[in-house]
């Protein structure tokens, strides 16, 4: 990415030839220098000590530098699964729902069982970009926009299965509050109707918060490509029969999207109140969005859905399954690109596993606090429906979700463990199938023995069901990788003003040395 | 001629104002204060990142903003609100469960408070995006600094001043020492559009 970096040590740093310059020394049992137990000692939220410069460099690098030899491939294979799950809702659209294994009372199983965890899974760049905003988390900068695209992404892949589940997906407008010509009005008591406006809403506020975070970066690479342009360093082409330039296209999309950001400090302090108050309106919404979803169980006769433990259970759940995926999708990301380990640290990771930990042991206590309240509430049904979830036909996969999202995250506790990329990796990938698990436990075990026998039957997915669940994967990865490619992958701006030299306060005018003072590798004790 | 037309640099060209660089958020912070103590009002700091306390540093009014969502969010829930009870009472009176219908004799609303809240921060959100860029002029994409080449680098690492020549307090000589005794550099005088 630096070749045509003038310094040629800051240049063999970007291209990560010298990951540490010699005069950088960590601590020994601290990792990669994050993982400081002394509470007085400020851990760096970015390591090797970049300078704006390299950030930057860095940063839109990503963005415009070819990506490794393994991106075309892995894009082909995503993008081959897409088409795959694109064809499955094309033939259901064409043929009909009877192509799901939708042949008894178990109406609602894969399609719901997708889309729950899919909107779950978005909760959790919602939870880094608003909630842990509002706590001055500062560490969220590292991961805030992958977190907020996958939760786009995944909002997408969730707001799919509404659509085609409708069985006739033409008639689909129906769900919305429109005068038609038949004189029909949604039921505006129904949680699905909420649910309706919940996930619409959180979608669009989800779409608005990543677009406005990204401006001042959309802006940074427009200048970086007008820069090229200026100076005549552009040479590179689309392609070699297409003769326009890609930095000029560079200027004018980027251009486009940054609506004129000129990082004016009258600017920034609308954009920082903006962004608080967009922050500080999410955090309810995002936790509305999944309380409806529950809703959408909870208010229904069912048992094991009536319960009013779900919206707080399915909330925890969500974060939970969130931010399993974030470490799944960050952890690959900082070993495929260089230099993405020193603003995605080992903090960062040991930071995201103890939120699974803590949030697995909440889902966990939900698990057991449903059991306790069938028995201890005396309804004959209630108890039923949850022996028969330990011990009846679905009994594994009851024990599934027990073992990925109760068991494997406590694995965590130990410090070794929660500060190992692949393991927690690993566990990421347990909860991931975990939480898939606990949507499928809730809706099937709870359907497949309805209070009349004649409804007692099996659910079976058909290779439709299963293949098209496969195709949001793919759906998902294309966007996700499509992301990596075109936009600025962090939130350069943020980032920067995490630095140490971003302090105002730091070192005043004099310092002709530039930033040698901040070179010496010792991390500021206390900070303000 | 508009009031920032006063200035022309010795070629003709109507002067914009004064730029000047800085290398370290320390020294353009301490300049901002400098200007702000000596009573100029249009003027601007460009820096990559919003600098820590840089609003108190220049003196910069709490932003309207907040009223405007507030507003809007007042406004979402009420429409909520509006379109729920005209769905159910005037559009499909769909009987459910024997429910009150949610009219305005305050029965029933109960069951609309979801969808008021999600309308209500629909209509935030969107006046906090659109409300931002209205109060900062945006977007626009052209300004006279923009076509300066130092000005490409306040996207990466540099901090800049530009002190514009609307201000009433502006001379060409004297707001020049200024940021010149501010320590900045590269001090240039920016030429209109």
């Amino acid at each position: 990415m630096s070749a045509m970096h003038p310094d040629e040590i800051t240049a063999r740093r970007l291209a990560g030839h010298d990951p540490m310059p010699p005069s950088m020394k960590v601590a020994p049992g601290t990792g990669d220098g994050t993982l400081i137990d002394d509470v007085d000692v400020r851990p760096p939220l970015v390591l090797n000590n970049r300078t704006f410069k390299e950030m930057t460099d860095i940063v839109c690098g990503y963005a415009e530098n070819p990506p490794g030899r393994w991106w075309w491939p892995v894009f082909g294979m995503v993008n081959a699964l897409a088409a795959l799950g694109t064809g499955m809702i094309l033939y259901l659209i064409i043929t009909g729902v009877g192509v799901w294994g939708q042949t008894n009372q178990v109406d609602w199983a894969w399609d719901i069982t997708n889309f729950v965890f899919w909107i779950g899974i978005g909760h959790a760049g919602t939870l880094i970009s608003a909630i842990l905003c509002l706590f001055k988390q500062k560490w969220r900068t590292a991961v805030n926009r992958a977190a907020e695209a996958m939760t786009i992404f995944a909002v997408i892949c969730a707001a799919t299965y509404p659509g085609i589940h409708v069985g006739r997906a033409w008639m689909a407008w129906m769900m919305f509050p429109i005068p038609n010509s038949n004189g029909i009005w949604p039921n505006f008591r129904s949680p699905l109707l909420w649910d309706l406006f919940a996930v619409s809403t959180y979608g669009t506020v989800s779409a608005l918060f990543w677009y406005m975070g990204m401006i001042p970066d959309l802006a940074t690479l427009r200048d970086r490509a007008d820069r090229r342009l200026r100076q005549g360093l552009s040479t590179q082409t689309i392609a070699p029969f297409l003769p326009v330039r890609v930095d000029v296209l560079r200027a004018y999309i980027y251009g486009f999207l940054s609506l004129g950001w000129r990082f004016s400090s009258r600017h920034w302090h609308r954009y920082e109140a903006a962004y608080l108050m967009l922050a500080g309106m999410s955090t309810p919404l995002v936790l509305s969005v999944h309380s409806i979803v529950s809703t959408d169980f909870a208010t229904s006769q069912l048992p094991g859905w009536h319960t009013t433990i779900f919206p707080p259970y399915f909330v925890a759940g969500a974060i939970f399954g969130g931010f399993a995926m974030v470490l799944q999708l960050m952890i690959p990301c900082r070993e495929l690109y260089p230099n993405m380990k020193d603003i995605v640290t080992l903090r960062h990771l040991e930071n995201m596993a103890k939120i699974i930990l803590l949030t697995g042991s909440m889902v966990g206590f939900a698990y057991s606090m449903e059991f306790f309240i069938a028995y201890y509430g005396g309804n004959q049904f209630e108890i039923d429906v949850f022996i028969n979830r330990a011990k009846g036909p679905y009994w594994w996969a009851y024990w599934t979700m027990i073992f990925c999202n109760v068991v494997s995250p406590q694995v965590f506790w130990v410090k070794a463990m929660r500060t190992s990329p692949l393991v927690i990796f690993i566990v990421a990938s347990f909860v991931t199938v975990g939480m898939w698990f606990e949507r499928f436990v809730i809706i099937v075990s709870s359907l497949h023995r309805a209070f009349l026998p004649g409804e007692w039957h099996m659910f079976h997915p058909t290779m439709v069901d299963i293949l098209t669940f496969a195709g949001t994967f793919g759906i998902f990865l294309t966007l996700f990788l499509l992301f990596l490619r075109v936009i600025p992958v962090f939130a350069l701006a943020e980032l920067k003003a995490v630095l140490p030299q971003a302090d105002p306060h730091g070192h005043s005018h004099g310092s002709s040395d530039g930033h040698s003072d901040h070179q010496d590798g010792h991390h500021a004790k206390g900070g303000h | 001629m508009s009031h920032s037309k006063r200035f022309q640099t010795e070629s003709g060209t109507p002067i914009h104002g004064i730029v000047a660089r800085f290398e370290t958020p320390a020294d353009v912070y301490h300049a901002a204060e400098r200007i702000r103590d000596a009573g100029y009002t249009q003027w601007d700091l460009y820096s990559p990142f919003p600098i820590h306390g840089i609003d108190e540093a220049m003196g910069i009014p709490r932003t309207k903003l907040p009223l405007i969502v507030g507003a809007a969010a007042a406004v979402g829930v009420a429409c909520g609100y509006l379109l729920q009870w005209y769905g159910s009472n005037i559009g499909y009176k769909l009987v459910t469960q024997g429910k009150p219908f949610g009219s305005f004799d305050g029965t029933g609303w109960e069951s609309f408070v979801p969808i008021m809240f999600e309308v209500g921060v629909l209509f935030a959100a969107f006046a906090t995006l659109l409300g931002m860029l209205a109060l900062n002029g945006l977007p626009r994409h052209n300004h006279p600094l923009m076509k300066r080449d130092d000005f490409l680098g306040v996207s990466d690492d540099t901090f800049m001043i530009c002190i514009e020549a609307s201000d009433p307090k502006f001379s060409p000589e004297e707001t020049k020492a200024l940021l010149k005794s501010a320590h900045g550099m590269g001090i240039d005088f920016v030429e209109d559009e």
